[in-house]
């Protein structure tokens, strides 16, 4: 194998891309399979499938995977009104590979709806829903290359609601556990349609990488036998091998430079001890996430661009969608072991697409069957509720017997749905806390738009119809409440084809900056039904199609 | 010893549950994530103590003990959880070191102060203890109700903390991957019926071993829809 290229920082690039995740990482291997020299900027370490444990400690307490509260803090509050409390707000990646290594791998394509949602619907009072620039029609190919080129499981043509597809899935849908057995049976007694999930996990192997072995440890953690279709585990091995690119960890870019003429000249970056460089580049690509793209651009301001970077509409970090959904837990009288194999199994998509005239609201969901609990989280609480009824005291006899009983007969259902873009909510730089490098913390601004309050009621509402058709001897749900914590982080720069109302154009290229692309979860116009991941690799094909194309033509 | 056993334990049963093809194509990385597993458990707690004196560590391991008690399955003592929160008052629960520092004597104030003529936690009998734990639990509502003398007792909001911070790690402890220094024996494991395995196949559960197969359940599917 080709040793990795090292450049220096003197070296005038190609392409620098900020972020190695979902969407970076696709790029890297992209652009430098297209001949282009690259240089990756990513702020985590480069860490291996050597370096993955089961250690809940290090990886949920300790931040091992994921950006850090104590030297990266956040702070929340509803609305531009209020004054931001600091509180951990957001959670991603903080590696090479980014959150594609620790998420739970669910791959669900967006529908045609998802793109053409305001055409249809009309407008929705306090959002500003609107049509993407590109159709499914678009995308779909791209689509197609992610599942093919990095490896999902899942069975074509298993759900009715399914958008058309060019071709199936590369391989079988994983195992079913006792879960998905129970929310199959219930889910078709009720007349509905529930399916094999899709998962960007190997059922297969694939040369390099094993197949997935059932350990359980898919959520939060990274797989160690590298079944896990992170763009760690699959492009960024494909980027280095071209000789081209070069994957940079453990640099915290802090500003994008521009020149007199308006356009980029490189990226100023710390590395691990904190001292600063410039990597020269001839153009950038941001993949750093919708959070922190867009703070990248509003901690790049210049006499130019006093507003931030590619900032003329004034609506970088803005539209910020979460996705939404209640869930509920259910205990049965035998043991499921849903702790083994990947957490889900089973999903339904009957909901994805609601008539708003008749349920009164705007967006739409899916259902999961899933276990995705550690032992110490489904004892004591993650993010979320633990796995235990409430009420169950918290030591103790009773809370020992509870543990005992409940681990290997408890299952939860999740819904995901729609956010509705909403101006207000956004990431911005806090005014007084600092990070730190010494820079403006995120500032997340959120309120759930009322119609995903009311699509959470109708959805749990599902979740418990379904559950009263299967034998749960005890069964309990999450209240619908506003979120105040961001796991996806979608339409912070968002795409359009006018300037005015958005931030970057269908090639991915900012509209105020002609050698400036953004790609990753902010370039989202509307936030799909709960699983974005694959939307993001998708565009990243797409978009690494467009820049390749307008390099060509020296239209950058 | 320990290592070794464990090394070989996770080959042979990783392999045995798996075809030979598999086994062999895939060797490299099953080595790899044994040779890693096992430099894990290397790392295990050393039967002594870092951070506690032996008497700390003695009423450690009794609050421990109420938290997760031992009856007709081991408890929090058997899993040796105050091995790992030793550990973990050393290495990464550094921030901690504290909370135990001034939490354990508020603890044992309260010990006094509701028991008077006692000054240790583990001098009580199993019941006292439990009261005097339940006083700092802000969770009990209906304890705290049915004995209103306590709510006179003084406040002790370092022991407060403290109480909520040792039941998270005794519950660490007693849970956590064996391979990272807690659960010995994977006892807690035993007790909630997780198996100690790196790999598993299906049929997992009670409820997909009479699974018919993805086809086979859309026909029968089908055919009800049909009778309907």
């Amino acid at each position: 194998m080709l040793e990795p290229i090292r450049y220096k920082t003197t070296d005038n690039v190609d392409f620098i891309i900020i972020g190695s995740g979902a969407a970076g990482g696709v790029l890297a291997k992209e652009l430098s399979a297209s001949g282009f020299r690259v240089v990756v900027l990513e702020q985590g370490p480069y860490l291996t499938e050597a370096d993955f444990t089961h250690n809940e400690v290090e990886v949920l307490k300790r931040n091992q995977l994921t950006n850090r509260p104590d030297i990266q803090p956040t702070t929340f509050r509803k609305t531009p009104m209020d004054k931001a409390k600091r509180q951990r707000a957001l959670v991603y990646g903080r590696m090479v590979g980014g959150s594609s290594v620790h998420f739970t791998a669910n791959y669900w394509r967006f529908h045609e709806i998802d793109f053409i949602e305001r055409s249809k619907v009309g407008p929705v009072p306090g959002a500003n829903l609107a049509d993407w620039p590109i159709t499914y029609a678009d995308l779909e190919p791209y689509y197609t290359k992610v599942e093919w080129e990095i490896g999902v499981s899942g069975l074509a043509g298993a759900s009715p609601f399914d958008p058309p597809r060019s071709k199936p899935y590369p391989m079988p849908p994983l195992p079913v556990k006792s879960g998905g057995v129970i929310f199959e049976r219930a889910a078709r007694k009720l007349g509905w349609h529930p399916f094999p999930a899709p998962m960007a996990i190997l059922s297969q192997p694939r040369p390099g990488r094993n197949a997935c072995v059932q350990c359980g440890f898919c959520e939060s953690f990274g797989c160690e036998v590298g079944a896990k279709s992170s763009t760690l585990a699959t492009v960024i091995r494909m980027a280095e091998k071209t000789g081209l690119c070069e994957i940079r960890p453990n640099c915290y870019v802090h500003r994008i430079e521009t020149n007199a003429n308006g356009r980029v000249i490189g990226v100023a970056y710390f590395d691990k001890k904190r001292v600063s460089h410039l990597q020269l580049a001839r153009a950038v690509v941001v993949c750093a996430n919708g959070a922190e793209t867009p703070r990248l651009l509003l901690l790049s301001t210049s006499t130019q661009f006093p507003n931030g970077l590619a900032n003329s509409s004034g609506l970088v970090g803005k539209y910020l969608m979460l996705n939404s959904g209640p869930s509920a837990m259910a205990v049965f009288e035998h043991p499921l072991n849903d702790y083994k194999g990947v957490a889900v199994s089973r999903i339904l998509h009957d909901f994805y697409e609601l008539d708003p005239q008749k349920v009164g609201f705007c967006g739409g969901g899916g259902l999961d069957a899933r276990f995705d609990m550690t032992p110490i989280n489904f004892a004591t609480g993650g993010y979320d509720m633990g796995g235990l009824p409430p009420g169950t005291p918290k030591w103790g006899k009773e809370f020992k017997a509870a543990l005992a009983h409940n681990y290997t007969r408890s299952l939860e259902i999740v819904s995901h749905g729609t956010s509705l873009p909403v101006e207000s909510n956004s990431f911005s730089l806090d005014p007084d806390l600092k990070d730190a490098w010494g820079l403006p913390a995120l500032r997340m601004t959120y309120k759930d738009h009322p119609d995903d309050l009311k699509l959470g009621a109708f959805l749990r509402a599902r979740i418990l119809e379904l559950l009263d058709a299967t034998e749960a001897v005890q069964k309990w749900a999450s209240p619908v409440e506003e979120q105040d914590f961001a796991y996806h982080l979608l339409g912070t720069c968002r795409m359009g084809i006018d300037p005015k109302s958005s931030v970057i154009n269908a090639d991915h290229r900012t509209h105020d900056v002609k050698n400036l692309f953004l790609c990753d979860g902010s370039s989202l116009v509307t936030s799909g039904r709960g699983q974005p991941t694959l939307t993001i690799s998708a565009l990243a094909y797409r978009a690494a199609d467009r820049i390749t194309e307008l390099a060509r033509k020296g239209e950058i | 010893m320990n290592e070794s056993v464990s090394r070989r334990r996770f080959l042979s049963r990783g392999a045995a549950g798996l075809s030979a093809v598999w086994a062999s194509a895939h060797w490299p990385a099953l080595l790899a994530a044994a040779t890693h597993a096992h430099q894990a458990a290397k790392s295990a707690a050393p039967p002594k103590f870092e951070f506690f004196t032996a008497d700390e560590a003695k009423e450690v391991d009794a609050i421990t003990s109420r938290i997760i008690p031992t009856d007709d399955t081991p408890g929090a003592h058997e899993a040796g959880v105050v091995y790992f929160i030793d550990r973990g008052l050393s290495t990464f629960s550094v921030d901690d070191q504290k909370t135990y520092r001034q939490g354990l004597p508020e603890l044992q104030a309260r010990v006094a102060e509701m028991f008077p003529g006692t000054s240790k936690f583990s001098a009580l009998k199993p019941e006292q203890q439990d009261e005097v734990l339940r006083s700092f639990d802000e969770s009990d509502v209906a304890q705290k109700a049915s004995k209103p003398a306590q709510r006179n007792l003084r406040r002790r909001p370092g022991a407060q903390n403290f109480f909520e911070t040792i039941r998270q790690h005794t519950i660490a402890g007693f849970l956590i991957d064996p391979d990272y220094g807690g659960n010995r024996d994977a006892a807690g494991w035993k007790v909630i019926g997780r198996e100690r395995e790196h790999m598993f196949q299906p049929p997992f559960g009670y409820y997909d071993k009479g699974y018919p197969g993805w086809e086979v359940a859309v026909k029968e599917a089908t055919k009800e829809a049909e009778k309907k």
